[in-house]
């Protein structure tokens, strides 16, 4: 697996986040302009677009590839559109890569937009007691907080975590963010800030608690040779994608499910499922933690951004706490995660959210990301995952 | 419905068949795959590749387990979850089946809150009301702290 091929992203573009209450496409259509205009590359010479599907937003969002494309004008272009939750803009972006690896186009636009509704994420209306998510509702009451509260208490017991490490993490991520004109809350909270926020579950307060946002994020890639040809000779390289499940038994608790599968007899695997989102990207690249320069992972709590830190190999199990003490992660630091400002700064637009990763990670190797820039970054990895079991995880490099 | 003189003796019946039995000492009625392990609820099946879609027989859980982690919800969560009023907050815990080898969620009994609780404890399944109408409970399951009692409320002073 090591050696993949890889395509350029020649360009990048959002649609800034916020609570705009406006349709999801117009965000996916501005970004999608934005990406064009960064790739010089005209809409008619867009051989497939790949969209990521928002459910919450009607038939349109289901058709999200077409949606987007008939919005941009109806070329002949190929469409084909993804859903995998939070982990939907990096399939779209694996569909893509697959159509320009095969020769099917030159040139893709991947493309995720929402709009989403205040509150909690709760699913669909009606009686469904064969649905996971629709039972851990209902019968427990387990919002998403309290599945991200559950492993924030239980780093807290395994490794001594305290709520002040949590809480500096969201401090951590808005220093970021106030330099990022796309971020939804541009605003620096300090530890005192959090602590003084009403607690959602405990030990998680409100400012550790990933908003729902609106907004769009966009990708023009290609083949390398298409960059070439426009006489981009280093352009920012995917060198990897994951879109892995777990594999049998997951022995951790996580959305949306009552319970893990079982170990009685069968061994869990060496590597848990959120370790192997990782592990495939570095072996697509042929490069491990140590070449990484800068992060981009799903800080859905504060916690969870930890938990990241040791999944994706930036430090030994139970040393996050340690790493994020010593400022490592922090823009200036030996290793800065979320230097965008992640979903702290943002609010989750689920279809867009693992794609502006992507555009965060491009800014930098660029050096185009000004205030927030991590100097002389070469090679960028994301992270997420997608309720139901959708790994998703980009490594993006440049050569020099 | 069943009356007497004095009042009316309430129903109790499960929020949704299937998961628990309604004895005095209730169990998690979970599924066995054919390869051995075990899953919960039953009918979402086992993903083991030796044998995806192999029967899934009914088997009943280990009652007591070890709490793996805990929150609570102080906000009351949405639909389908059904708000008492007043709202209390729910605590939930995850909870290690040794045998099972495997962590299942759940309700903590009332009077208890997180404060009371610690990762490792030992806890034992029990019924509990999820929610209620005029004459019936609507019952979930409830995991239960084993041997200790809830710290009482604190008192007005602050």
């Amino acid at each position: 697996m090591s050696g993949m091929d890889e395509i350029a992203v020649l360009g990048v573009g959002m649609h800034p986040w916020g609570k705009w209450g406006r349709n999801f496409a117009e965000y996916g259509v501005h970004a999608a302009r934005e990406a064009l205009a960064d790739a010089e590359v005209d809409w008619r010479d867009v051989g497939f677009v790949s969209g990521a599907i928002t459910v919450r937003c009607g038939y349109p969002g289901y058709v999200a590839g077409s949606t987007f494309a008939r919005a941009l004008g109806f070329t002949g272009a190929q469409v084909a559109s993804s859903y995998a939750a939070c982990a939907s803009g990096v399939t779209a972006l694996s569909v893509a890569r697959g159509q320009i690896l095969s020769g099917a186009c030159d040139v893709a636009l991947v493309v995720g937009a929402d709009t989403t509704p205040k509150g909690f994420l709760a699913p669909q209306e009606g009686e469904r007691p064969d649905d996971t998510d629709w039972l851990r509702f209902h019968m427990v009451g387990a919002t998403n907080p309290v599945y991200f509260a559950l492993h924030a208490r239980r780093r807290m017991a395994l490794y001594g975590a305290t709520p002040e490490d949590f809480a500096a993490v969201k401090a951590k991520n808005s220093r970021h963010g106030v330099h990022n004109p796309n971020a939804r809350y541009p605003k620096e909270y300090d530890v005192d800030d959090v602590a003084n926020s009403p607690v959602v579950s405990d030990p998680l307060r409100l400012l550790e608690i990933c908003a729902t946002s609106d907004g769009g994020a966009a990708l023009v890639v290609c083949s390398m040779d298409y960059a070439r040809s426009k006489g981009i000779t280093d352009p920012v390289r995917v060198a990897g994608l994951s879109t892995v499940t777990p594999t049998y038994p997951d022995t951790v608790i996580d959305l949306p499910y009552l319970a893990t599968d079982s170990a009685a007899t069968a061994e869990p695997p060496e590597l848990g499922f959120k370790e192997s989102i990782g592990a495939r990207v570095y072996a697509e690249a042929g490069l491990g933690p140590s070449d990484v320069d800068v992060a981009e992972v799903y800080d859905l709590s504060s916690a969870l951004e930890l938990d990241w830190y040791e999944q994706l190999g930036l430090c030994e199990e139970g040393e996050a706490e340690s790493l994020l003490r010593s400022g490592a992660t922090s823009i200036g630091g030996r290793i800065p995660v979320n230097p965008s400002g992640g979903l702290g700064a943002f609010g989750e637009a689920v279809p867009a959210q693992a794609i502006a990763q992507i555009c965060e990670l491009t800014w930098q190797l660029r050096g185009q990301a000004g205030a927030r820039q991590v100097d002389g970054a070469r090679v960028g990895v994301t992270a997420n995952q997608g309720l139901f079991g959708h790994g998703s995880s980009a490594l993006l490099r440049r050569a020099s | 419905m069943t009356t007497t003189s004095q009042a009316i003796v309430r129903q109790r019946v499960p929020a949704v068949e299937g998961f628990f039995t309604m004895d005095d000492e209730p169990s998690l009625i979970g599924g066995r795959l054919d390869t051995g392990g075990y899953c919960f609820p039953r009918h979402l099946g086992g993903s083991d590749p030796r044998r995806p879609s192999g029967e899934v027989e009914e088997v009943l859980l280990s009652r007591r387990g070890t709490i793996w982690s805990f929150t609570n919800s102080a906000y009351p969560p949405p639909p389908p979850f059904i708000v008492a009023e007043p709202y209390v907050p729910v605590v939930v815990a995850a909870v290690e089946l040794a045998e099972e080898r495997m962590v299942v969620l759940g309700q903590v009994a009332p009077g208890w809150t997180v404060d009371d609780l610690e990762v490792g404890m030992e806890v034992e399944l029990d019924l509990g009301v999820l929610y209620e109408d005029d004459d019936t409970d609507y019952l979930t399951w409830q995991w239960r702290p084993v041997g200790l009692e809830p710290a009482p409320e604190e008192g007005g002073a602050a």
